[in-house]
């Protein structure tokens, strides 16, 4: 009798209540400001999506003005995801796979502080240091890979150029994706994995046979969260990048495609009236971009989480 | 220390000189009507308190830093300015809608805003020219120190169709630079400016069959490096040898400056040359005594002028409903305008002191205005 009772009503103290109020609040609160957002964007953006030439800097549509500084923003953020993900993939697997287990940790603590550092730092560091150092490498792909659309040059002489903002972003999605990738490649079971060794594979072996179908939907979720920050980050393209309303593969001349964020930033202090309402408009294509990438993210971790080894 | 000891200089002089100016303001006011708050001030300048609140273009930013500091320490250190650099448009905004009690913007008032001025003024609006700030054309030549440019050479530059600093056309007004063989690299800034608005206002009044996008604050699709605010237009000329771009003169540091083709000869920027411009320039018709906006300008042939100018005005209303905003506002602006005030600004901001005529004509509208 008293063991019906109870699994028809189990006992609810008021820690629990309090704890599933506060619960559900916290899940509610993340929701309302997710709706504000978007209903802000929404209201202040409709009417620069309408506005005419002279909110634009001269061009016929709305669409005309974001569609280059939206190619540059996922063109910038492919960039950086391209030259990111195989080196934080790599740094994570030496972290739980190879390093010594004292250097794994030392290495580890330096990636996370590599997210700490301001972007406005990565900016300056970018303009003063980057640049300047990478013209002769861009110089050289110039010279000798031209003929790809990507390196068709002329070389920037100060660097400034998309090649470099590209490798910005990268350096700061770095650690993040490292820190993801360590986190699931250590959660490899171990069995697995002493199983691959078993049957005589080497180590790298063992890391295809058995890690990397365990982690593959964490890379991509990593990757991910990376290109969520790639797409968002905001002043150190400013400073770095020499963006201008084009769409350009070219990423070594003076003229590139600017990004969204970086160009609200860049025209907001001087903006008034209807110029307000465009630029909301554009962090509003930014939202729907970021969303729709986060969306497919999550479609490629479930489909791949079935064949994710980890069943 | 230098900036100590001069200010410590001018603060007499700007104490004497606003405690008669509200003498001489207020005797005239006086004949309208006899309040409290006029004789409270004929007593002495230094006893104004309350809140000024403006807001308007940032390249008066630093400018406006100096004239704060020198306006409560030297007289009145009970006043509070508060300026918001919110951008020229937002500036005229506000002080259409009532939210700033002056405002600060690169360009005059015109059109509707004007109308929306009048409207909210209940009538006149006093328009000054109180911030002159030389804009330089740096460039980034080892080898050149001198560079003379004449205005279709500017604009041929900026436009993309001079490509190389050997060009024929550059080599003709400086037979004695060693021009490099090496390409031109223009850099333009890639925020909105009051600057880029200058810059452009020049190239087109100047050869406009050269550079055929007109007058425009934010930089038009003719290529070019781009670069964030000022600091960053001169970062990244130091950047690369064989750039080129447009700032604040007194920004420009170490890098070259090129001196401007005006009739026939060539001037290299100054303060005197940069204030020139604005005597040798035309009233704009039908604003009168106290609308002193001026149509810069750019394409005179006048000895000793340098023509790439950003004027930087200050906008009040003839009558405020505030007795205290009259009071502040006058006091205010006639400090601005002072040559301590001038001084100041040029100290802090490199801006170019304006000449005396303008000062007479400024420190005359300025001193109509009053509380209706």
């Amino acid at each position: 009798m008293a063991t019906r009772t109870r699994s028809e009503h189990p006992p609810v103290r008021r820690g629990d209540r309090i704890f599933s109020a506060t619960a559900l609040g916290a899940g509610i609160l993340i929701l309302l400001i997710l709706a504000g957002v978007a209903i802000f964007l929404l209201v202040q953006g409709v009417p620069g999506i309408t506005a005419g030439r002279g909110s634009l800097s001269g061009r016929d549509s709305f669409w005309a003005y974001v569609g280059p500084f939206a190619f540059g923003t996922v063109f910038a953020s492919i960039i950086a995801l391209v030259v990111a993900v195989p080196i934080a993939v790599g740094i994570a697997l030496f972290i739980s796979h190879y390093a010594p287990r004292r250097v794994a940790l030392a290495l580890g603590y330096i990636v996370d502080l590599l997210a700490a550092v301001p972007s406005v730092v990565f900016g300056v560091w970018g303009i003063t240091v980057l640049s300047p150092a990478l013209v002769p490498i861009m110089q050289w792909l110039e010279d000798n890979a031209g003929f790809l659309p990507f390196f068709e040059g002329p070389t920037l002489t100060s660097g400034r150029n998309m090649f470099t903002a590209g490798l910005v972003l990268a350096v700061m999605i770095l650690p993040i994706i490292t820190a993801i990738c360590r986190e699931v490649f250590l959660q490899t079971p171990r069995l697995h994995e002493e199983a691959a060794l078993a049957l005589g594979a080497t180590r790298w072996e063992m890391i295809r046979m058995t890690v990397f179908p365990y982690g593959r939907s964490g890379i991509v979720s990593a990757s991910m969260l990376g290109l969520g920050r790639a797409l968002g980050e905001t002043l150190a393209v400013a400073l770095v990048l020499s963006g201008s309303a084009i769409y350009t593969f070219n990423t070594l001349a003076a003229e590139n495609s600017g990004t969204i964020a970086a160009n609200i930033a860049l025209q907001f202090p001087e903006a008034s009236g209807t110029a307000v309402n465009v630029l909301i408009a554009t962090g509003l294509i930014l939202f729907v971009i970021t969303f729709a990438v986060n969306y497919t993210a999550r479609k490629i971790v479930d489909r791949r989480s079935e064949f994710s080894g980890a069943n | 220390m230098k900036s100590t000891s001069l200010r410590r200089a001018a603060a007499p002089g700007a104490l004497a000189l606003s405690a008669v100016l509200a003498v001489s303001a207020c005797s005239a006011s006086n004949e309208e009507d006899d309040d409290a708050a006029n004789t409270a001030s004929v007593e002495g300048g230094d006893e104004l308190s309350g809140t000024l609140n403006g807001g308007g273009a940032s390249s008066q930013e630093a400018a406006m830093e100096a004239w704060r500091a020198g306006f409560q320490e030297a007289t009145n250190p009970d006043v509070t300015v508060n300026y918001d650099p919110v951008g020229s448009g937002g500036g005229r905004e506000q002080f259409i809608s009532g939210g700033f009690t002056f405002a600060g913007s690169d360009s005059y008032l015109e059109g509707e805003e004007l109308a929306g001025a009048e409207e909210r003024c209940g009538g006149t609006v006093v328009e000054i020219p109180s911030y002159i700030s030389p804009i330089a054309v740096i460039y980034n030549l080892p080898d050149v120190d001198t560079l003379n440019l004449a205005p279709e050479v500017v604009a041929g530059i900026f436009a993309g169709e001079i490509t190389a600093w050997d060009d024929p056309a550059i080599a003709e007004d400086n037979p004695d630079a060693e021009l490099p063989d090496l390409e031109i690299n223009p850099v333009h800034r890639s925020d909105e400016s009051g600057t880029t608005g200058n810059f452009t206002s020049y190239m087109d009044a100047t050869a406009s069959d050269v550079w055929t996008f007109g007058e425009t604050e934010v930089w038009p699709d003719v290529g070019g490096e781009a670069a964030a605010q000022t600091s960053g237009v001169v970062s990244a000329v130091e950047g690369g040898e064989g750039s080129v771009g447009y700032a604040d003169a007194s920004q420009a540091g170490e890098l070259g400056t090129a001196a401007i083709g005006v009739g026939e000869e060539f001037v290299e920027y100054s303060p005197e040359a940069a204030a020139a411009v604005v005597d040798a320039s035309e009233q704009v018709e039908g604003r009168g005594d106290t609308g002193l906006v001026y149509d810069l300008a750019r394409d005179t042939t006048e000895e000793g002028v340098y023509p790439i100018v950003l004027v930087s005005y200050h906008i009040a209303c003839l009558e405020y409903e505030e007795e205290l905003d009259a009071e502040l506002t006058r006091a205010f602006l006639t400090y601005v305008i002072s040559p301590a005030g001038q001084d100041a600004a040029a100290e802090n901001a490199g801006s170019a002191p304006i000449s005396d005529t303008i000062q007479e004509q400024a420190q005359a509208a300025v001193d109509q205005i009053t509380a209706g």
